[in-house]
């Protein structure tokens, strides 16, 4: 889906859920999910998400995970 | 403001009594609450008997440590048994949490005394501390003023002598911005490092536990104790010699849209740590001003998904700020949410990078004074800005990459408010990133 069309939707959306004031706050977020879908990591999306940013070895995912 | 570094002697020795800590902190409390508004609950009878029993214990040579006796708080999304943990929210005021989270587990092993659960920015989701079901909560510099969030009321206690140290949550910022804000100390984990047990989240992958506190000492005692006793390092790191240390500046985005105040003192004050010998080199994190649209998505992603039911079930009871965001995020779709997730990985191997050859990254806290209440912009370099961006400017990148940050404070504008000064260290060496931020704290003490 592209931002014009996901924007239409969801406005659409919010109108008929009696959210009207969230209309221009959705204008706001299509400008950030623009500027996230131009991002230059997005021009290959056949790398692996996490190995693609790692020059060596891969992201340790298990890293930094929670401890009790 | 009474340091839990400069107390805990007289606790130990008898000379000071927990008691009178814990009513001389109840006392402030009820003398500034009313008007600060930085606490949702207060656990007076609880406190005082933890305090006598404190005493008993200490004067009996039972003594736990350097927190035996010492009167803190918790940000009202930790769970304290048989307390409420609001989130700031009433949504959740009738919620009473069943047993401690693990922090709070961990600092009544350490004999801490509990004196009430402070206010925030509902569900820790802004940076002003003003939207809460509870009010807002004041800056205690200039009451018109915002303490800085989400633990708004956690900053004010410590600022104010309500409790001697606190327990935050920082999900892009919410432990620095108000420690920032309210010219104390905030030390945000390495993720993953504290325990978030027990605390309620706003996104899990990005929220981090950790202390706010007048020191850089004070915080880091109350970050040993907040790991298991196997994991502790010790209650005290002695600073590094500046002479030796270097930090990495950035230019760009992290450093081009500040009040000009601000700028000109953590100028200053990096100018300071170089004359004391440090040596200061220039680097960069080339994605920064992706940073904003990556964070945007991961936090509503992960906030949509916590709070999917009570919006339907009890909208009413958000504030409607917080709500008319929340259900915002619920139309993030799930291909931008895994751009975001790359995004991420992304910056956490630029922060990596921008870490090479040097011990810390060193830039402002907070990339403007504590704003007025209710303000929807603010000036800075460049022109107006809206407040939640400048908010988060220069604390989302470590939150993105799960790097240890602490923020200190390094002077005050000359309408006399803080301004904090951030230093970012590298993953696996928060002693390491503390020492630094002892030896930026004496020399900023020195020339002060």
């Amino acid at each position: 889906m592209n931002i014009a069309e996901w924007l239409e939707a969801a406005k659409a959306d919010a109108e008929a859920r009696g959210l009207p004031e969230l209309i221009p706050m959705l204008d706001g977020l299509a400008q950030a999910t623009e500027r996230l879908r131009k991002a230059d990591w997005n021009d290959n999306a056949e790398q692996d998400p996490f190995d693609s940013i790692e020059s060596e070895g891969g992201l340790d995912l298990s890293q930094g995970k929670p401890s009790q | 403001m009474k340091t839990i570094t400069e107390t805990a002697p007289g606790i130990a020795s008898g000379k000071i009594k927990s008691e009178q800590l814990t009513e001389d902190c109840l006392a402030r409390i009820a003398e500034l609450n009313p008007t600060l508004n930085a606490f949702i609950t207060v656990t007076a009878d609880e406190a005082l008997q933890q305090a006598r029993h404190a005493d008993q214990e200490i004067a009996a040579g039972r003594r736990i440590g350097p927190l035996h006796g010492i009167p803190l708080s918790l940000k009202d999304l930790i769970d304290q048994k048989g307390v409420p943990t609001t989130a700031g929210s009433l949504v959740r005021k009738d919620h009473v949490a069943g047993c401690d989270a693990v922090v709070t587990r961990r600092l009544r092993e350490a004999g801490a005394v509990f004196v009430g659960k402070t206010n925030l920015h509902e569900f820790a989701f802004g940076t002003t501390s003003e939207d809460s079901g509870f009010g807002p909560v004041r800056n205690p510099h200039d009451p018109s003023r915002s303490p800085g969030g989400s633990s708004g009321g956690s900053a004010v206690a410590v600022a104010t002598g309500m409790s001697l140290g606190t327990i935050g949550t920082d999900t892009g910022g919410s432990i620095r911005i108000p420690a920032a804000a309210c010219g104390i100390v905030g030390l945000k984990a390495e993720w993953g490092h504290i325990s978030a047990a027990g605390v309620v989240p706003l996104s899990r992958q990005l929220d981090h536990v950790g202390p706010l506190a007048a020191s850089v000492a004070d915080a880091w005692l109350l970050y040993n104790a907040l790991h298991k006793p196997s994991e502790q390092v010790g209650d005290a790191l002695d600073a590094a010699p500046l002479d030796g240390l270097r930090f990495g500046r950035f230019s760009g985005y992290l450093s081009d849209r500040l009040d000009a105040d601000v700028e000109h003192r953590v100028r200053e004050t990096i100018a300071l740590l170089q004359q004391r010998g440090a040596t200061v080199v220039d680097v960069a994190l080339p994605h920064a001003e992706d940073m904003a649209a990556i964070y945007l998505h991961l936090v509503f992603g992960d906030a949509a998904e916590y709070h999917a039911r009570t919006l339907v079930s009890r909208p009413q009871d958000y504030t409607t700020p917080v709500r008319l965001r929340l259900e915002m995020a619920r139309y993030v779709l799930a291909e931008d949410y895994i751009r975001a997730l790359r995004g991420k990985a992304l910056i956490a191997n630029e922060v990596d990078r921008a870490l090479d050859g040097v011990d810390a990254l060193v830039l402002p806290s907070l990339a403007i004074p504590a704003p007025p209440l209710g303000a929807a912009t603010m000036p800075v370099k460049g022109g107006p800005e809206a407040v939640r961006s400048l908010m988060l400017r220069c604390t989302q990148p470590f939150n993105l990459s799960g790097h240890p940050a602490i923020s200190l404070p390094c002077g005050r504008t000359p309408a006399g408010l803080p301004i904090g000064l951030q230093l970012v260290g590298h993953k696996g060496r928060t002693p390491a990133l503390v020492q630094a931020a002892l030896a930026a704290e004496l020399a900023i003490a020195e020339t002060s």
